[in-house]
């Protein structure tokens, strides 16, 4: 064999190699979905939206647990979006470079690796005992942003990075401020970005049961919340506490409340994708 | 031919970035209404030395200057002056064209804006006469709102200098404003320069010794940090001083 033969024959095994690589992930991902939709599906239907839960399976619903997940989607955006947005702001457009802003970045950085228990022990202490807020929707809402704010930092300084530098310049030189120049240029041509990390992490935060079980979230609420301090459930939690029951339809259910969560998740990462692409298509610099 | 006066100075300015020194002891006084030349090799500061006079540098940190940069006579460096203010009396052109990611119309007018003038008639005649004043007004007149990143970058440029001047600075700094663009787009921005002068006080920088001898009235050599010669155009490129000035503009070296 030749040594262009071999080279070649390396390049085609590595070729094979990549695409195994790519597809054993969405191979397993794939049968997972089928394996559920193939359980799920015929338990979804109106009156599995629309009924509380029950101590029978057959008629039992997930209103109170999907009712709760949107609750914690919007309290937790407006809760990080403006917090994570000016977090990020600030570390990338106004700190100066200096050991201080050096070690917040670290930790910062860090904080995006803690594992989420750890924020429901803290949300635990601080928000529902400290502040006495309970079990409550605000209590889950402030735990998870807290979980999600090192993300929407991260994003948001990935995107306003991408503004160029020229962009800065011609505005600074025109006499523009320095938040001028944030608001009219930099903000505008970032925004896509930073809306796709927001969507994004808010698509984990609506999957996470472990913090909100830690805050005291109930598996069983016979009421759909009217207010940011009623107690909750959420999607996750009422999955998780199904499919630890002995009886067989639970795991329907659970199959169920499964491809709902899934659905918003898949839709919520949809709107990232469909903004991001809009994004990059409108701007080229 | 009466004596113009003295637009902008420096006096024994030194600048640093953090430990280097980035500018030694420059002296240099520019008439109003002309047009000054900086030239010099990569990394010779006059680059930096252009961003001094409407204080770019400001945000470059361990950037900081010693000595004095006058403006008619007043020095910039002052704590009284306040940045703002001090642009809209100095513009300044970059080396690539750097339109705002908004349409014609919005990029001419954003000086304006940003100090609070809404009135529409007002935006559009200032739009009209900076876009005609920079020769790009027959080109864009029918589309002023379409994205000011569809224009070729000729047009880019020329659209950067009517932002320049929509908040009627009295000087123009232009940083290497031809070096991104074709040789047909730099005559037309050298024939802009030429007629600009009539009303401002130019200082351009350029690497291209041909570009300084046709557009400056005034050229200055700089070379590692210090002014090494600073004459009429004519003078130094016919007969320079220094030997450093003559090598460089010879083409031996730089």
């Amino acid at each position: 064999m030749t040594n262009s033969e071999k080279n070649r024959l390396k390049d085609k095994a590595f070729q094979v190699f990549g695409v195994f690589c790519t597809f054993i992930g969405l191979v397993i991902l794939a049968v997972f979905l089928f394996d559920i939709a193939i359980e799920g599906f015929s338990r979804i239907d109106w009156d599995f939206l629309t009924s509380l839960p029950s101590r029978r399976a057959s008629r039992a619903g997930i209103l109170t647990a999907w009712a709760g997940t949107l609750w914690i989607l919007v309290l937790t955006a407006i809760i990080a979006f403006p917090l994570g947005v000016g977090a990020g702001i600030y570390l990338e457009e106004y700190s100066r470079k200096n050991r201080w802003t050096n070690f917040l970045e670290i930790n910062i950085a860090n904080l995006a690796g803690v594992p989420s228990i750890i924020y429901g022990l803290l949300g635990l202490e601080v928000f529902v005992r400290q502040m006495r807020l309970g079990g409550s929707l605000l209590a889950g809402a402030l735990t998870l942003s807290l979980l999600i704010l090192p993300i929407i930092i991260v994003t948001t300084r990935e995107a306003i990075k991408a503004v160029p530098r020229s962009v800065r310049d011609g505005s600074f030189a025109l006499g523009a401020s320095k938040w001028q120049t944030v608001w009219n240029q930099v903000l505008p041509a970032s925004f896509g970005g930073i809306l796709t990390g927001i969507i994004l992490s808010l698509s984990r935060a609506v999957g996470e049961a472990a913090p909100l079980i830690v805050i005291g979230a109930l598996a069983y609420v016979p009421f759909t919340p009217a207010t940011p301090l009623d107690e909750f459930t959420v999607l996750p939690i009422q999955i998780f506490n199904w499919t630890s029951r002995p009886q067989e339809a639970f795991l329907t259910n659970a199959a169920g409340a499964i491809i709902v969560l899934l659905a918003i998740t898949f839709l919520l990462n949809g709107i990232a994708v469909y903004l991001r692409n809009r994004q990059q298509k409108k701007i080229k610099w | 031919m009466n004596k113009k006066t003295t637009k902008l100075e420096a006096k024994e300015l030194n600048a640093y970035y953090g430990d280097f020194h980035a500018l030694k002891s420059i002296n240099i006084a520019m008439e109003e209404k002309n047009v000054t030349a900086f030239i010099g090799p990569s990394g010779c500061g006059k680059s930096t030395f252009l961003r001094t006079f409407n204080r770019m540098n400001d945000y470059i940190d361990g950037f900081r200057t010693e000595g004095d940069i006058l403006l008619d006579g007043r020095d910039i460096y002052a704590k009284d002056v306040r940045v703002d203010e001090l642009r809209k009396e100095v513009g300044m052109v970059f080396q690539k064209p750097n339109p705002f990611p908004k349409s014609i119309f919005e990029n001419v007018v954003y000086g304006l804006k940003i100090q609070g003038i809404k009135n529409k008639s007002v935006l559009e005649e200032a739009a009209e006469k900076s876009l005609r004043r920079s020769a790009l007004w027959e080109e864009v007149k029918d589309k002023l709102n379409q994205s000011a990143l569809a224009l070729s970058g000729g047009q880019q440029q020329r659209l950067c200098i009517a932002r320049a001047l929509a908040i009627s600075p009295s000087v123009l700094l232009m940083d290497e404003p031809a070096s991104a663009l074709d040789p047909l787009s730099t005559a037309k921005i050298e024939e802009l320069i030429y007629e600009l002068k009539s009303e401002y006080t130019i200082v351009i920088v350029t690497h291209n010794m041909q570009q300084a001898g046709r557009v400056s009235d005034h050229t200055a050599f700089f070379y590692m940090g210090e002014l090494v010669e600073f004459s009429k155009t004519k003078t130094m490129f016919t007969s320079p001083q220094d030997n450093r000035t003559q090598n460089y503009i010879t083409g031996r070296f730089g």
